[in-house]
This record gives structure tokens, sequence and C-alpha cells, in this order.
């Protein structure tokens, strides 16, 4: 009846799991109760769950990546403390819990903290910057970020039922075939990336159909904002590699549930194939991710310098360059799994290569800020820590791309603090830059500027005090996941880099406390004009937050820097003539995709026991719900030419009545 | 969104929404292409059995026609054409088969290579022992 689910799968003997479940169960049972109590449940429902609005929807992207960092932050802080104190002991997190640890974190940080941050803020504004009322196919979107937060709930779930997967963030064979891993870890770590994928598959889909199709009058390809070319760029290599992940994932689930032998050491299977597929994901992944924060830094640094960026064609050509040579270094992931010279060579000579269009870039925005008037805001505050720490990174990326080197760098801890340089320094304080640039948007008022600047002086020595021991650790012979220890002249460091962690914990602290701050102080932080930043792009165009349909009248563009055109054209020669107000029509709401995903999470429950009935039902449940989505009769709404003039002549008075009152 | 009155891009139409041509004029490219990949199939199967051609070729003349099955897929179904309303889908065409070739030939490449460089069975258990 209930496949290999039974009272035995909750972890009662062990203390942690338990407890840090228990005081989760505890919020969320605290938050729901909050929200019925106080009959928040219908605006909650109608307003956000169901919506289909790009803009909800990029804020509950963010919202789940930011709720997740502080998860995947919990277990960084564990292995930091268990290294502190496992030299010639065992620590206080036995083997078996440390190796899942280490695993939820890796899958957590990539996958639904920095996966949904990007997708987040892509989805928030590039509709917003292209000048265009919605996403390609808004209801897709909702159904998207729904698989998503599936994928993370089930991470979850396997704290409190099951346990998760031990074999890192990449499930490598023959360890994660059945007979070294028999239990249900896995299993939860497959399916959550499998439904979560489907997600970020179709979010990958919507935005490359919005950047192509849904540009306005005169956003031609070269007017694009560069956010909107990396998201184009990172949206192409989602569609393209992302097929690969799912693909080698259900190669392994084969293994696993059917007997198949792709992987496995026996009958014909070849262990090595897993690792070749999963890095033809795994390199491009890396891509997907930061090429959106190198579009955020663009922007950024563009607003603060007061300057259009620099070198703006060249830019382009570096993100499409990117684009396609981060298809040709996978192997450099595994320079030590026995390729001959010649491989091995021409692939170190790719990964270098890539290399050089970030180069490009880096050197952009310091001509870009060269000659500016620069504003230290927060968000520039993280571009300039961006400069100097994603730099380094780069440049032991580079020393790792030889493949000599690489064999004594391989699964070391260099190797750790190389990607940890890259996904902070790069990704990481890209998400931060946006998320502080782009919340006046997003709600209307601005984010705490004391808290923000403190949260990123936090962030920045803690990610230094961290992370550069553990370069030092590489060299002097440390492995990766090691869950004990017994040479005493790792110990220093390794306490300095928990003493790091804490640090970052204090910068985490500081941003949660700027959200509370700046929530209670909204009236003054107040943002009338919707252009808080004195910025360039369409997105400052619109109100901040921008209503339903974004913009009333489609702008029309005439050259790069759109906003910044048309307010310099406005200086020139007031306009009295009223806008051509039309009827638009709105996709309606729909909870087609939350329901999707209740019917996704069901399966994929099922699935990981091996309940099958249940997973009958959750799969009828889901195909259901697409049937009645496909056979509705009304999907769109009208607002009438009246309402709309009504709602933007307010919007206009009130940025003319702020601007006024500034001189 | 169907704002139609704002449509930027109106000539940029995705594959099969053309809709120029009448419904006859549509359905005969329809059944130009059926006929087409049908005659090819045929070959195919008529050639792996046959002894009337050379026997080394029939691999390369079926790798031909499979290529060839892949055009008029792409021409009378997918309606992928040179024309200039078309360069979206002919870009997204060239990234896409850009990208499989990269990955299975790399893929191909690499797992050849590397079997090339295992020591032979007999010497690992050697080895071992």
């Amino acid at each position: 009846m209930f496949g290999k689910l039974s009272w035995s799968a909750i972890p009662i003997d062990q203390p942690i799991p338990m407890a840090a479940s228990g005081v989760v169960a505890l919020v969320i049972l605290g938050v729901l109760t909050w929200v019925v109590v106080s009959g928040r449940l219908p605006y909650l429902w109608h307003e956000w769950i169901t919506s289909v609005d790009h803009k909800r929807i990029g804020v509950m992207y963010t919202l789940l990546a930011m709720v997740m960092l502080l998860r995947g932050f919990a277990d960084a802080l564990m292995m930091r403390g268990q290294q502190a104190v496992a030299l010639q002991s065992q620590g206080y997190l036995p083997p078996e819990h440390y190796n899942q640890i280490f695993s939820a974190h890796g899958t957590i940080m990539i996958f639904f903290v920095a996966m949904p941050f990007v997708i987040g803020l892509m989805n928030l504004v590039v509709p917003l910057q292209l000048g265009v009322r919605d996403v390609a196919f808004p209801t897709l979107n909702s159904v998207g970020f729904w698989l998503t937060a599936t994928g993370a709930l089930l991470v979850n779930i396997s704290l409190v039922i099951g346990e998760f997967a031990r074999t890192g963030w990449l499930p490598y064979p023959p360890l994660s075939e059945m007979t070294y891993s028999p239990g249900v870890g896995v299993d939860y770590y497959l399916w959550s990336l499998q439904i979560s994928g489907v997600g970020t598959l179709v979010a990958g889909i919507n935005l490359v159909t919005t950047v192509l199709k849904l540009r306005t009058k005169g956003m031609t390809y070269l007017r694009m904002p560069m956010f909107c070319w990396t998201a184009l760029a990172s949206n192409l290599l989602i569609v393209a590699a992302f097929p690969i992940l799912t693909a080698t994932l259900a190669m392994l689930i084969l293994d696993r549930y059917l007997g198949f032998h792709f992987f496995t050491n026996e009958a014909g299977g070849n262990v090595m194939m897993f690792m070749n597929l999963i890095w033809a994901w795994g390199h491009p992944e890396v891509y997907i991710l930061v090429l959106p924060a190198f579009g955020i830094f663009s922007e950024v640094v563009s607003t603060f310098s007061g300057k259009p960026l620099f070198g703006y064609r060249s830019m382009v050509v570096a993100t499409m360059a990117i684009c396609v040579i981060s298809f040709m270094v996978w192997l450099h992931h595994f320079f030590t799994m026995g390729a001959g010279p010649n491989v091995n060579a021409i692939f170190g000579i790719a990964s270098m290569i890539i290399a050089v269009p970030t180069g490009v870039k880096i050197y952009n925005w310091l001509f870009t800020m060269y000659g500016g008037r620069i504003r230290f805001a927060t968000p520039m505050l993280w571009s300039i820590g961006f400069m100097v720490t994603f730099l380094i990174g780069g440049l032991t990326g580079v020393l790792v791309a030889v493949p000599p080197a690489d064999f004594l760098l391989h699964n070391s801890l260099f190797l750790v603090a190389h990607f940890h340089n890259v996904v902070i320094g790069g990704v990481l304080f890209g998400a931060f830059a946006g998320y502080t640039y782009w919340f006046p948007k997003a709600f209307g008022f601005r984010l705490h500027e004391g808290l923000g600047k403190a949260a990123f002086w936090f962030w920045l020595i803690g990610f230094y005090v961290a992370f550069m021991p553990l370069y030092v650790l590489g060299l002097l012979g440390m492995t990766r996941r090691m869950q004990h220890y017994d040479v005493p002249e790792w110990r220093p460091w390794l306490l300095v880099a928990s003493v790091g962690a804490l640090i970052i914990l204090m910068g985490i602290a500081c941003q949660i406390a700027q959200l509370v701050v700046s929530i209670r102080h909204r009236v003054t932080l107040r943002d009338h004009t919707g252009d808080p930043w004195d910025g360039r792009s369409l997105e400052w165009a619109t109100a901040s937050p921008p209503p339903v349909f974004n913009f009333a009248v489609m702008p029309d563009v005439s050259g790069e820097d759109a906003y910044w055109l048309m307010e310099q054209r406005a200086k020139r020669q007031a306009s009295d003539t009223m806008p051509d107000y039309r009827d638009i029509e709105m996709p309606r709401n729909s909870p087609t995709g939350f329901i999707c995903a209740f019917f996704a999470t069901v399966m994929g429950f099922a699935l990981i026991w091996h309940i099958w009935w249940l997973v009958v039902v959750g799969a009828i449940g889901a195909f259901a719900t697409f049937v009645v989505f496909a056979w509705r009769d009304h999907d769109e709404y009208v607002i009438a030419a009246a309402d709309l003039a009504r709602i933007d002549q307010a919007i206009l008075a009130e940025r003319l009545a702020s601007t006024r009152g500034v001189g | 969104m169907s704002d139609h009155s704002l449509e930027p891009h109106a000539t940029d139409v995705a594959p099969g929404d053309q809709g120029d041509g009448r419904v006859r004029t549509r359905i005969l490219g329809y059944v130009v292409g059926l006929g087409l990949a049908v005659v090819l199939t045929a070959t195919s199967f008529f050639i792996a059995g046959t002894d009337l051609v050379w026997q080394p070729s029939i691999a390369l003349a079926i790798i031909v026609l499979a290529i060839a099955q892949m055009g008029v897929h792409l021409v009378f179904f997918l309606h992928i054409t040179t024309g200039p309303d078309n360069t979206n889908n002919l870009m997204a065409l060239a990234f896409g088969v850009l990208i499989v070739v990269l990955v299975i030939g790399g893929s191909l490449w690499i797992m050849a290579n590397l079997n090339e460089n295992m020591m032979p069975m007999d010497q690992i258990i050697q080895m071992q022992r």
C-alpha cells in the first residue's frame, strides 16, 4: 500500500534533523495560521498563487531563492563547524549525515537558490525593459515557477521523511546506483531535479520567446538593454542544455528503477558516460547562472556611473561568444578521468579561450566607470566587490584549466575555493545587486541603504576570510568532502574559514534586518517617481510598482538607453497632448500552475517511495489539469481605455508632483 | 496579450502560421511532403535488403537518405524557409544543430579516446594481484 514508506523512515533517533525540521514545521504552521486567521488567504490565492503576472511570478521566484538560501547556508555552517572540530575525532556529525549535508548544500545552492534567483530577476525585469506587458506564455510561466517550488519542497521533505543523497551534488555512479545507494536519498535527488528541471526548461522557452518575439516598437536587437541580451543568451543555454540533464538523470532513473545498465559496472554499462553527459549540461549551467549576473552588473555600473555602457556592441558579441563556447569546454571537469593528452589539451585551451570574452566584459565595466560620476549606492558596491572577487576566481579558474595543474588540484579544496569564488563573487553578488537595484521597482519603496551597505561589507569580508584559507588548504593537500582528518597543520586554516562563515552569517542577518526595517519605514522610503536611481532603461519609465499592464501606451524606442533618451527629450519639450489610450487585453489569473505542481509533488513523492497507485493518481491529476486548461473558453479580460487613462494620469501626476518637489 | 494594433513584429510569424496561401495549396504542400517522405523511407528499406548495389555503399546510402528525410521534414512540415520572415527559425535550427554536433561529436571523441587509453583488463587484474 505505501511502498517503501514506513514509520522507520522518520529519523527520530537523530536529534539534529528532527530539531531542524521541527523548527521549520513550526514556522510554516505559524505563517499558515497567521495567513488564515488574519483573512489573507483569499488575497494570497487571487493575487499571488494563481497570478500569471510576470512581476508577481518573478517576486515569488526570488522569495523562494532567498528562503532556500537560508537552508543552504545552514548546511554550510554545519559543515564548517564539523571540519573545525573533527581533527583526529569524529566531530559532531556522523559520516552518513555529513554526506547528506554536503550533497544537499550543493544541490540547494545551485538548483534552488542561484537558478530561481536569476530566473526571478529575469522574469521581473526583462518584459519591463523590452517595453511589453507580459511574457510570451503567462500561464506556462506560472507552471514553471510552481514546478520549481515542487522540487524545492521535495528536497526539504527528505529532511524529515527518509534521507537525502550522500553522493555529492552530482550523483556520480556507481556510488549512486542501487548497489551502493539502496536508500531513497538518490531518488529524492533525481525526482526533485527532474520536476524542477521541467520548470526551468519551461521558463527558458518562455523568456527566449519573449525576447525574440515581444519587443516594443523600435526596440531592435541592438537597442535592447544588456540585461536582455544576457537573459537571451542564458535562456538559449537553458533550452539547449537542460534536456541533456533530464536525459542523463532519466538514464540513471532507469538504472535504479528498472534494472537498466547505462552506468553500472557490469553488463556493458559505462560510468564515464555519466561524467561526460552530466558535465555537458554542467558547464553551460554555470554560464546560465553567471550571464544574467553580468547583465545586472552592466545595468548597475552604467546607471551609477551616469554613462552609457562602454563598448555595448563588444559586450553583445562577448555574451554570444560565451553562449557558444560554453558548450566546448565541459571535459575540463574531468581531466583526470583518463583521456589522452590531445583531448585534455584541446579542452584546456578552449577553457582558457572562454576567459577572453569575460575579460572583455571586465574592461568594459571599468571603462564605463572611467570618467563617470560614480554614486556608491549599495548595488554599485556589490558590482565593484564582484569585479575584484570574480577576477580572482577567474584567474584561479584559468590555473585549473591547465591539465597538469589540474591533476594536482582536482577534487582538492582549491577547487572548492575556486567555484565558490566565482559562484558567490559572480552569481550571488550579482543577484544581490539586482535585488537591491530592482526592489523599489517591484514594491514601490527602497531598501534601507545603511543596512544594505553593512550587509555588503560583512559578505565581502566574510567571503575572503571563509574561502581564501581553502585555497591554502587545497595546496596543502586537503581533499573536499572530508568528514574528519588527521593533519594538525590544516586545523588553523579551517578555524579561520569557520570564522569567515560566521561573518557571512552577520551579513545575512543584516539583510533580514534590512528587509524588516525597510518594510516598517516604507512610507519614508517610498519611490514616487518610478525612477529612484536615475536609470536609463524602460523599466524606470513606468510607476513603482508598475500597474498590472506595465505600460498604458507601449513605448516607442528611438535608440539605446531608451528611457534616458525619453527623459532628455521630455526636458526639452513639455508635452500636453493626451496619449492615445486604447482598450487592452490581459491574461486572466489561473490556478493551473499551482494545481499541476500539487499533482507533480504527489507523483514525485510516490515515485520516490514506490507507491505506484499514487503515481497514477498524480499523473492523471496533472494531465487532467492540463486538459481543463487547454479547453478553457475565456483566458483574457479587458481593461477599458477610460480606466487606463485614469490610472496612467494618476501615475503621471504623482511623478510630476515629486519631481517638482525636488526642484 | 493580444494587442494586435501594437504587435511589434507583425512580419515575424511562427512556423505554420504563414497563412498567405489558401487551404488547397497548403494541403498540396503537405501531400508533396508526405509523398517524398514515403519515397525516401521505402528506398531505405529497399536498399537495406537488395544486392543490386555495391554492398559497402549501403550504409552511406542510408545516411544520405536519412539526411534527405530530415530536410523534407524541415521544409514541408516545419516550414523552415530562407525567407526574411524566417530568420529566427533558421537561427534556432542552426544553433540546435551546432549544439547537437558539439555534444554528440565531442562525447564520441572523448569516449573513444578514453577506451583507447584504458589499460587492457588483464593488466588491471594482474596489478591487483
